[in-house]
């Protein structure tokens, strides 16, 4: 079984949320990035965009398939990772670190208490 | 169900690859340096690809040339004894079985390898469609293929063949002893690289493969996993069987002309393809290309729409371009829109997408 970051609280879509003051940044795990294999192509919302829980924010193309991104929570985006337009591989080399992708401002603070923590996460890759 | 497993399962656990499902045989994707990383090992040094899950028929008997004459498009049963030759076997609309080698050990003998996905459907094809002409053999459980590919597999291969192998020309085989390993090996593959393809006993496969990386891997090669295949052998333009080739479509229409020899034979399919060649295509398989400034990848499925947004065409195989940059793919399109330097749109999960129909190969190796 992996290990994941202590720090962070996830989704069972594979993404993982870390606190950034009163934001939460995003990104996909390291569960998510082996499944994918090398990723080419990250494409996510601008800022300043609303998205909901659950809807397809973004894609992430690796060179064998194309996944969405589903939005953990709801939120206005206050950060994109630009960086991932021209080195998409730092998602594989670092999913917790350069490879994020946004930052949202929660507009249900309910939702972020809905997610899993590093636990119960390695658990649901587990099975 | 239990998934199948090749002869160098274990090789590929001990060397970190992930495994997928893949028609029922559990498969190295990739290794742990990625799919971009062995794909450019092929192009520059050599890579190595298990892909014992092919399957592996002998053809023999006095009247075999007789039975496959009447199964394959190409030249196969006239071809002189050490040639390998790729053929399509049709259908009597003209449609594909499959697309295989033909190994031509003697005039009464050929070797064939065909798709993992369609053995079972081959053999079946095979049996029925020789009328008893001749024994058709399944030896794919005993069969073991290495694919040894990139510009440095040549010579790689042939220093641990002690020579038995120089000299060779493309689409030839012989057989030999690789690394001590008794082989059949063929100048043949399916990266666009030049390359060898060694076919040995399941119970040698462990040792044949373990000396090829230690020689592989000093040169700057590595083992390479489907999805690299995969890449590779979009980017050489070289069809997919389920992707770009089917029952539905011709190896006319699918580009394979060149594999087609119609001159005094009559193989099933002959005479709807012959109607095809005579009439003209109305649909065709093209090359096309998407700038790196779209962002977008064209993927197996999407629809090739027009003006109006009518669905004209469908992608059938379509990746990121890993040598060439921005992404490359195949679309069945009508055969106006199939000329390079056509536009084409191609709707990418709801987004418009700009494509260039482009002829020839997306990667030609420096020879």
């Amino acid at each position: 079984m992996s290990t994941f970051p202590q720090d962070l609280r996830y989704t069972h879509d594979h993404e993982w949320l870390q606190a950034k003051g009163s934001a939460w940044r995003v990104g996909i795990t390291q569960f998510a990035v082996d499944q994918l294999g090398d990723i080419t192509l990250v494409d996510l919302p601008k800022e300043g965009d609303l998205i909901t829980k659950g809807q397809r924010f973004g894609t992430v193309e690796s060179v064998k398939s194309v996944s969405d991104l589903y939005a953990p929570v709801s939120g206005h985006v206050t950060a994109v990772n630009a960086a991932l337009k021209d080195t998409p591989e730092n998602v594989n080399g670092e999913p917790y670190g350069k490879g994020w992708m946004i930052e949202l401002e929660p507009t249900e603070t309910a939702e972020i208490d809905e997610l899993m923590n590093a636990e119960a996460y390695g658990k649901h890759t587990a099975q | 169900m239990e998934r199948r497993r090749t002869p160098l399962w274990e090789d590929h656990k001990s060397l970190g690859a992930r495994l997928i499902d893949f028609g029922g045989w559990e498969m190295p994707v990739s290794y742990p340096a990625g799919t971009i990383k062995e794909h450019k090992a092929v192009r520059e040094a050599v890579g190595l690809f298990d892909v014992s899950h092919m399957g592996e028929v002998v053809l023999r008997g006095p009247r075999v040339r007789e039975a496959i004459d009447k199964l394959t498009t190409n030249a196969v049963a006239s071809a002189p004894v050490g040639k390998a030759v790729y053929t399509l076997l049709c259908l009597p609309s003209g449609g594909v079985v499959d697309d295989c080698i033909f190994y031509k050990r003697s005039d009464d003998e050929f070797f064939v390898i065909v798709n993992a996905s369609n053995t079972a459907k081959d053999l079946d094809w095979l049996r029925e469609q020789t009328h008893s002409l001749c024994d058709v053999v399944d030896v794919s459980d005993d069969t073991a293929l290495i694919a040894v590919q990139g510009p440095k597999a040549i010579a790689m291969v042939e220093a641990l063949s002690s020579g038995a192998l120089a000299g060779m020309t493309s689409f030839t085989w012989r057989d030999a002893a690789v690394a001590g390993v008794e082989c059949t090996a063929a100048r043949t593959g399916y990266t666009g690289e030049d390359g060898f393809e060694l076919a040995c006993r399941n119970q040698d496969a462990a040792r044949l493969w373990a000396a090829l990386l230690d020689k592989a891997t000093p040169l700057g090669g590595l083992a390479v996993g489907l999805g690299a295949r995969d890449s590779l052998r979009l980017e050489s333009k070289l069809p997919l069987y389920g992707n770009d080739l089917d029952e539905v479509h011709t190896p006319l229409e699918a580009g394979l002309g060149w594999a087609v020899k119609l001159d005094n034979r009559d193989f099933i399919g002959a005479q709807v393809l012959r109607d095809q060649k005579h009439k003209g295509l109305t649909r065709q398989l093209a090359g096309f290309t998407i700038p790196e400034s779209a962002r977008a990848i064209a993927r197996h499925g999407y629809p090739v729409i027009d003006d109006a947004r009518a669905i004209v065409g469908t992608v059938t195989s379509g990746g990121p371009g890993i040598a060439v940059g921005g992404a490359i793919g195949l679309a069945y399109v009508p055969t106006a829109l199939a000329a390079a330097g056509t536009p084409l749109t191609i709707d990418c999960r709801g987004k418009d997408v700009a494509a260039t129909v482009v002829s020839g190969k997306f990667y030609k190796r420096k020879s």
